[in-house]
């Protein structure tokens, strides 16, 4: 028998403690890698222009200002396109589009997880080989789509693609696989539940999780989205977009711009915190089986 | 379809009542369908048949049928599936599927946005164009290369290796530090912040503290100087990588039975390491799976980020890939035959890495 170590009243097995060390030490370095420039940047954020322009450069700030803060809505509210505007195009994108996927692919991930309709092995092969390419492979036949639709410089056209997109789809699918038991579906199909039925009343409510983290991931890639080619008003620009022309202004912006990425990163992260526990329990599922 | 003649051949007395008007007959089909997943298997004289007596009754068994027949009814008996994800397929066909296709197609034309003109099939000329005369495309493809062969791995053994430390942590402690790895993937444009901590003048944090460590005499150019460029670029991708697959690694390994490595322990295993390879990773492979291609998708498609860091084109084309080459002729020059060959290729890279990848995948722990 080899020898036991305790921690917290439990015994763990196979753990030396120099190996804890080493582990301990791997992670504190990764993390200040990870976390020091997201913490420059809040640093930076709020900075009086002095210590935004000192040499050498510090990395922490000595007497902290909203200033940048006060500057970035001044800049915005003096846009040829009134800030609202900015605001309120990224809240509809992103609500139409995360609403719409989530409508069309929760459906989709019911057919395919749980009805044997032929063709369905098909569907899901060509859903899967879907996750192993990115837009840009598609984004200039799309152009040429969305120009023929009519739907060019129209918020439409950053709507209707994110309707298809396949990862909250494959996530939702993988989870109701592995959570929602044939069973109870079978038993409400024959107490005479019509087939949309049992998926919204019995499913859907058994893939809270799922959902959710369909509805965050559609979030955020809208949210982050900042100019798309497909359009080229100003009035359906971003406020991404709009930020990021502060960014652009040059070094007299700098602290403007540090204030714009802290508010825009901060709603992702604060969604994320909320339903942290639920992207995790689906991402359980995520597995892929060859 | 061997299962479920199987299955049928077991349940001949449910079969009988199935006639070949089922999908007519919702109780009847139902029952059929009950036998057919083999969760339910109601006796013949226990189905409520309602319309049963009207219907002239004629058995219908999978084996009576041809495999098109036998098709055809179970489509019409499941025909609200197609309803179901119809109107997900319309538009994942339009927006994901026939672009793919179009993209050959175009590719093997000279067709022009900007003079509209079409001498249409010119047969393979853009491609051989692509790797015989580009010189461009050629050094975009050896960088693109260079950075997924770095970023890809290592972004994904990384995400592994912090999924599998921090997973004996408290759940409390744990969620902090997932959220301290995660956050600079959701963030958006947070990764400027690496052209600010290496800008090119004396205000540069980096440059700053060289400078005042009289390590350097005047500020070196970062991301404005081929000898740096692609290194630094590396390092902002891995910044940002850990993210789809990280989480999935999280989630995997929370779910693995302890009970497995106290059995593994009586068994002999002595430290972590044979735990990771003989238990977690065979386990995790569906995980281990999903974020390989994740992290392989990531790495081929890291165009923006160097953009918007190093300009475009980036000095020297030091840090130019396939994407930056989509993006000139595709959205600058709009020669969109050319382009499409190039979307096509990157597209073809794309799929062949991750079919390799998860190949050599599938063979861990076996």
């Amino acid at each position: 028998m080899q020898k036991m170590r305790v921690r917290n009243h439990q015994v763990v097995l196979n753990r030396s403690v120099g190996g804890d060390a080493g582990i301990f030490t791997f992670l504190i370095i990764m993390g200040a890698f990870m976390f020091l420039p997201m913490l420059y940047v809040v640093m930076q954020s709020f900075k009086p222009l002095d210590e935004l322009w000192m040499f050498p450069p510090r990395f922490y700030v000595v007497n902290p200002t909203v200033d940048n803060y006060v500057d970035l809505f001044t800049l915005l509210s003096d846009s040829w396109v009134p800030f609202s505007r900015y605001i309120f195009n990224t809240v509809l994108i992103t609500f139409a589009g995360t609403f719409g996927n989530l409508l069309f692919a929760s459906l989709a991930a019911y057919a395919i997880s749980k009805i044997p309709f032929p063709g369905r092995g098909g569907v899901f092969w060509l859903i899967q080989r879907s996750l192993m390419f990115t837009a840009t492979v598609t984004a200039i036949a799309n152009f040429l789509t969305l120009s023929k639709l009519g739907l060019m410089d129209n918020p439409l056209a950053v709507i209707i693609p994110t309707w298809g997109s396949s990862m909250g789809l494959y996530l939702m699918k993988q989870f109701m696989d592995s959570s929602v038991s044939d069973s109870v579906l079978e038993s409400a199909r024959l107490d005479g539940c019509s087939e949309f039925k049992t998926f919204w009343v019995i499913a859907m409510p058994m893939v809270k999780p799922a959902w959710l983290t369909l509805i965050i991931y559609s979030f955020q890639g809208l949210w982050n989205m900042g100019a798309s080619p497909y359009i080229y008003s100003e009035q359906f620009k971003t406020l991404n977009y709009a930020i990021s022309q502060i960014t652009a202004g040059g070094i007299a912006r700098a602290g403007a711009s540090a204030a714009g990425t802290v508010l825009m990163m901060l709603v992702p992260i604060l969604v994320f915190v909320i339903s942290q526990s639920n992207i995790i329990e689906t991402m359980a599922s995520s597995g892929m089986k060859d | 379809m061997e299962e479920r003649n199987e299955l049928l051949d077991s349940n001949e007395a449910a079969e009988a009542v199935a006639d070949s008007q089922a999908s007519e007959n919702e109780a009847v089909a139902e029952n059929l369908h009950d036998s057919i997943d083999g969760t339910v298997v109601p006796e013949a004289e226990d189905v409520p048949k309602p319309r049963a007596k009207k219907e002239k009754k004629r058995a219908v068994a999978r084996k009576d049928m041809t495999m098109a027949q036998w098709t055809w009814h179970e489509m019409k008996r499941h025909k609200i599936a197609y309803l179901m994800i119809l109107p997900f397929m319309l538009v994942f066909i339009l927006f994901t599927v026939f672009p793919v296709a179009l993209s050959l197609v175009l590719s093997f034309t000279n067709f022009n946005m900007l003079s509209m003109d079409w001498d249409m099939f010119i047969g393979i000329q853009n491609y051989t164009r692509l790797f015989f005369e580009d010189d461009i495309f050629l050094l975009a493809c050896k960088n693109t290369l260079v950075f997924a062969v770095i970023t890809g791995p290592v972004s994904y053994v990384l995400s592994f290796l912090v999924a599998w430390f921090i997973n004996e942590l408290s759940p409390r402690l744990r969620s902090i530090v997932t959220l301290i790895f995660y956050a600079p993937s959701i963030s958006g444009a947070v990764y400027l912040i690496w052209g600010v901590l290496f800008s090119n003048d004396s205000y540069g944090w980096v440059n700053g503290i060289l400078l005042d460590f009289g390590l350097i005499d005047a500020p070196i150019l970062w991301f404005y100087d081929e000898k740096y460029a692609m290194t630094l670029c590396i390092i902002v991708a891995l910044w940002m990588s850990l993210g789809t697959a990280f989480l999935s690694f999280i989630a995997g390994l929370q779910t693995i039975d302890k009970s497995l490595f106290e059995a593994a322990a009586v068994d002999g295993i002595k430290n972590r390491w044979q735990e990771l390879w003989y238990i977690t990773l065979p386990m995790m492979r569906p995980q281990l799976m999903f974020g390989a291609v994740m992290s392989i998708t990531g790495a081929f498609s890291f165009g923006g980020v160097v953009t918007a860091l190093c300009g475009f084109p980036s000095v020297n084309y030091s840090c130019h890939t396939i994407m930056h080459c989509l993006e000139d002729y595709g959205n600058q020059r709009w020669e969109v035959g050319y382009a499409s060959a190039i979307a096509f290729v990157l597209f073809l890279i794309m799929i062949g890495a991750n079919t390799l990848v998860n190949r050599m995948l599938s063979k861990v722990g076996q």
